[in-house]
């Protein structure tokens, strides 16, 4: 290998990711047309590793490949020329990109994010389309991480751009009245996605880990690029505060620890100042979003176990709040558990959401895990067992498992 | 861009209104047409005849087969259309919110194939 080669490729896999994103927002703003960016970025890749070991990475490697894609764009349009509407289009193209200077190319990634989250967009593609297209993550990696087969995801993805250009979905921050709903659609989605990395929390799956590296960049990069906006700091400091314990969420076996046992040591602290920093800006203003709550919520767990202080009346306070905002059963769930701790198992199973109500509770495997833990405690084993058998069913992950099983036989052994 | 508005309903809907309220929604529907042509949005707009005033032609082999009805037996008919101009699909979805049809049926927003 030269000797350049090694650096040219660093620096071009560091410009993909800080700067991916902004170039096919810009070069997509006025057509909508983001494959069309997209294929015009790669090449600019391509030439970047062939041309940069030899010449050296240029001093704003950004412009070098912002002028070498709107280039390889407008060649892109005019082989294209006998589409119908190629004449506007490759005046738009021009008119763009003759109007900007490449080395101060404006951000346009949270437009781009707000067309990927329009509601016109299938809910369950938003997440893998803004990855795609903020990040320029593959279609392989994406389906990997969302369970679904390569060629359906490749497919969904290139459905889903075409609806943006033929469409007609804006590259624009939504007017004020409609900016919370839209904006929620675009945290949403994030979130969606750095869960997925969570089901993965061992960190296995390499494919998975790295999606919650992408989505914590992406929730810091929404919460730079709206600093004013309480919910969007909110969704950043939530994922850092769920970020910084992945160390201690496994022991040494390989096992799943639950927080009250978590060795705080292992904690990531910068992360948790981080989060912190962000909940405090965020609370500088009035109103409580549902990612500000359940940042706060993560804030107060560490809190107690950093310091010892009981402080269960706050964090039972916290989920009555998140309740009002997001009638969900995972919130109805997570505040039952809380109450537990402050009231005992008997009042939690009382505030525990109804399996026979809600039919999605039957197959939803926290319900389970959640009433068989509550059972134990209140010592009906039997019931108990029953749960523990459906939350071990349901369990995607070997390690949450084996937690479960050793619950059970504890339970089991229990004297009456 | 070019936007078709289409107003889906149940039939029979409209005729069993009480007259004060078939008033009212004419009213709703004027004004709105009126806004649309006053923001220079407008470029076409029908109310459609009901259902068993259509008919259903295809050609195969040759042959012209002409039946009575609908293309779809479903209990929501396109009952009319708008076509507009907007620059873009919030723009479109916004004065598709704006239709009465959308509250008494369903505006389905269609972008018009540019030529």
């Amino acid at each position: 290998m030269p000797a350049g080669e090694g650096d040219a490729q660093r620096t071009a896999e560091a410009v993909a990711r800080r700067s991916y994103g902004k170039l096919v927002a810009f070069l997509a703003a006025r057509t909508r047309d983001v494959a069309a960016a997209e294929d015009a970025l790669a090449e600019a890749f391509a030439s970047a590793l062939a041309d940069w070991p030899r010449t050296g990475a240029p001093d704003n490697p950004e412009a070098w490949l912002m002028t070498v894609a709107r280039r390889k764009l407008i060649d892109a349009s005019r082989r294209r020329k006998t589409s119908a509407n190629f004449e506007p289009q490759l005046q738009l193209i021009a008119e763009e990109l003759g109007a900007s200077d490449a080395m101060d190319i404006p951000d346009q990634r949270l437009a781009l994010m707000f067309a990927c989250a329009h509601p016109a967009i299938e809910e369950s593609l938003r997440a893998p389309l803004i990855l795609q297209v903020v990040l320029g993550l593959n279609a392989e990696t994406i389906a990997s991480s969302f369970l679904a087969s390569p060629s359906a995801m490749s497919k969904r993805l290139v459905r889903a751009k075409d609806k943006i250009r033929q469409a007609g979905i804006p590259f624009e921050i939504p007017v004020r009245e409609d900016l919370p709903a839209r904006l929620s659609a675009v945290l949403d989605a994030i979130y969606a996605a750095f869960t997925e990395g969570w089901t993965d929390p061992a960190g296995t799956d390499a494919a998975r880990r790295d999606l919650t590296g992408e989505t914590l960049f992406l929730a810091n990069l929404t919460a730079e690029l709206m600093p004013d906006e309480p919910e969007a700091l909110g969704l950043a400091a939530l994922m850092f505060h769920a970020e910084a314990r992945r160390p201690a969420r496994r022991n040494a076996a390989g096992d799943f620890v639950p927080l009250a046992e978590q060795d705080i040591d292992l904690w990531n602290t910068r992360q948790i100042d981080q989060a912190n920093a962000l909940i405090r800006r965020a609370g500088a203003r009035e109103s409580l979003g549902r990612y500000e709550l359940e940042a706060a919520l993560q804030s107060a767990h560490a809190h107690r176990r950093l310091t010892g202080r009981d402080n269960w009346l706050e964090i039972v306070a916290l989920y009555d709040a998140l309740q009002m905002i997001v009638a969900s059963p995972v919130v109805a769930i997570n505040r039952a558990l809380a109450i537990a701790e402050l009231e005992g198992p008997g009042g939690a199973l009382d505030a525990m959401p109804d399996a026979e109500a809600d039919p999605r509770l039957s197959g939803y495997q926290p319900y389970w895990a959640a009433r068989a833990d509550l059972l134990a405690r209140w010592g009906a084993k039997r019931e108990a067992a029953q749960a523990y058998d459906m939350a071990i069913g349901l369990e995607r992950d070997p390690a949450v498992r084996r937690f479960l099983q050793k619950r059970k036989s504890i339970t089991a052994s229990d004297k009456p | 861009m070019q936007y078709l508005l289409m107003i889906y309903g149940e039939e029979g809907g409209w005729n069993a209104l009480p007259e004060a309220a078939q008033k009212e929604g004419l009213a709703a529907y004027t004004a709105y047409g009126e806004a649309l042509r006053k923001a220079g949005k407008l470029i076409n707009a029908n109310r459609l005849r009901d259902t068993p005033d259509a008919t259903r032609v295809t050609v195969a082999n040759g042959k012209t087969k002409v039946q009575d009805g609908p293309y779809a037996d479903t209990k929501e008919q396109l009952g009319g259309y708008y076509l507009i101009e907007a620059k873009d699909l919030d723009e479109a979805i916004s004065w598709a919110a704006r239709c009465p049809g959308a509250s008494h049926g369903i505006v389905e927003v269609r972008p018009v194939w540019e030529m």
